[in-house]
């Protein structure tokens, strides 16, 4: 796959579980000082502990790292995690909303909250990014990215440390490109280049 | 850019919120619209509707079906002693301070199922302040309100119940406060005999009185933020001077217009206390 073919973005959403940390260390750590695209991250973390996830990667990125907060705005070249125990999704005003609802598919945050909400805030110009992981949180959400028109990219199942995740992804979005990390940290750095 | 499904729908939430309100008089319009949604879109399924507008077709025409909608629109997920921090922090630094007071008026706002109320009842009990305390508890869903009097919860809940009450500091056992039968747990009924009950929206009623303390947790993510602090601005008027005022550990007083009303008591616990010269 040619990388350098993908449509503009205005946003990216990613998702990973098992094995995030590695996966995510890969296409994060990539991105250049001064990359303008937001980046909106979910992580499978355990509900009852406080996350060390954002100094981990602040340590790790050129790009400011933080937990997401409720009722902030997103702003470009920034990366956002859902905080432990809450959803993280996307309003229509493109401000960042925390949620309690119902843990979907036992986990809060899940992927498929905030790829479905952001697919309602961007369409066509987000795209959203299936990693790693042993359960198929996620592949709900990359479907509604593929129906609102934007771009849909998996981990190359066979390199990921979990390969349930990107199996159940590609299989409920057939035209996501299935890419190594390394392909993905490329396509993020061209996309930017697009806007 | 949007879908033009996306815009679609926008368009129909907007008009069944719209149709709630007028004929209801329940106003979610100034609800997060993302949740809401997602919410809305469950039930869609619950319903067999279509969409949106074949949902508000169902709503206008039947009588009956917006008490079985109201669950969808609010939120009910709780548990006991959630955020055990929260309830220690209360226990060890707040409590102290109510102590002083010859009598105390605490409002759970947004109570739904009532599991805050009753955490909050047992930690008065334990300090020996629910003597004096007369409790509020508020929502807008008269069902989650019973449901809340009721005081029953399902057992397969109560082992995360017991462990955060535990990791709050329980100085007793929570098996203490509640009976078994039938796979739930019945909560000690004398426990809410000096709570009172009532239908209250943050969005359009009014103070009701003189609180001490008020606890509204995970309800202000579900607003847009003018509502947000319409309702901090109804616990800043239902506040005493120096009086108390807990939120969910995600939200925050940074943003409001009546941030300047409060200062931060314990800042990791979201624990705000009214500054004494207003």
């Amino acid at each position: 796959m040619n990388t350098r073919q993908l449509p503009p973005s205005r946003a990216v959403v990613i998702g990973a579980s098992l094995g995030a940390i590695d996966a995510l260390t890969v296409i994060l750590s990539a991105l250049p000082p001064g990359y303008t695209l937001p980046i909106l991250v979910v992580v499978h973390i355990s509900p009852d502990k406080k996350s060390m996830i954002t100094e981990l990667f602040q340590s790790r990125c050129a790009l400011p790292v933080k937990e997401a907060e409720d009722k902030e705005p997103v702003a470009g070249g920034t990366i956002y995690f859902a905080p432990p125990d809450y959803h993280l999704l996307v309003e229509p005003d493109f401000q960042l909303s925390l949620s309690s609802d119902e843990p979907v598919l036992y986990s809060r945050p899940a992927i498929d909250v905030l790829f479905e909400s952001a697919a309602d805030a961007w369409g066509d110009s987000l795209t959203g990014i299936i990693l790693t992981g042993a359960s198929r949180d996620g592949a709900d959400g990359l479907k509604a990215v593929c129906s609102a028109g934007g771009t849909a990219l998996v981990q190359l199942p066979e390199t990921a440390e979990g390969e349930t995740m990107p199996r159940a992804a590609l299989e409920a979005c057939p035209s996501a490109t299935a890419l190594t990390l390394e392909e993905i940290a490329d396509a993020l750095c061209y996309l930017e280049k697009l806007k | 850019m949007k879908s033009p499904v996306t815009e679609t729908e926008e368009l129909e939430l907007h008009l069944l919120l719209e149709a709630i309100h007028r004929k209801y008089q329940y106003d979610f319009r100034d609800y997060s619209p993302a949740s809401l949604k997602r919410r809305l879109a469950q039930a869609l399924h619950h319903f067999d509707c279509e969409s949106f507008s074949q949902l508000q077709h169902h709503v206008l025409h039947r009588p009956d079906a917006i008490s079985a909608l109201l669950p969808f629109l609010t939120v009910q997920v709780s548990e006991m002693f959630r955020d055990p921090t929260y309830f220690k922090s209360l226990r060890e630094q707040v409590i102290p301070h109510l102590k002083t007071y010859p009598s105390l008026k605490v409002w759970v706002a947004g109570c739904s199922a009532g599991e805050e109320l009753y955490s909050l009842a047992i930690l008065f009990r334990e300090e020996g302040l629910e003597s004096r305390t007369i409790f509020y508890a508020t929502d807008i869903n008269t069902d989650a309100l019973k449901k809340a009097q009721d005081g029953i919860y399902p057992l397969d809940r109560i082992s995360l119940f017991t462990e955060n009450y535990q990791k709050a500091g329980g100085k007793a056992s929570l098996s203490d406060y509640y009976t078994t039968g039938y796979g739930r747990a019945m909560f000690d009924k004398t426990l809410r005999e000096r709570t009172v009950f009532s239908d209250h929206s943050l969005v359009s009623d009014a103070v009701f009185a003189e609180m001490q303390l008020v606890s509204c947790r995970n309800v202000l993510i579900y607003f847009k933020r003018d509502l947000q602090d319409r309702a901090i601005g109804l616990f800043k008027d239902s506040l005493v001077r120096k009086g108390f005022l807990g939120i969910g550990s995600k939200e925050s007083l940074r943003f409001s217009a009546h941030a300047a009303s409060f200062e931060e008591f314990d800042r990791e616990q979201r624990i705000y206390q009214k500054l004494s010269l207003l």
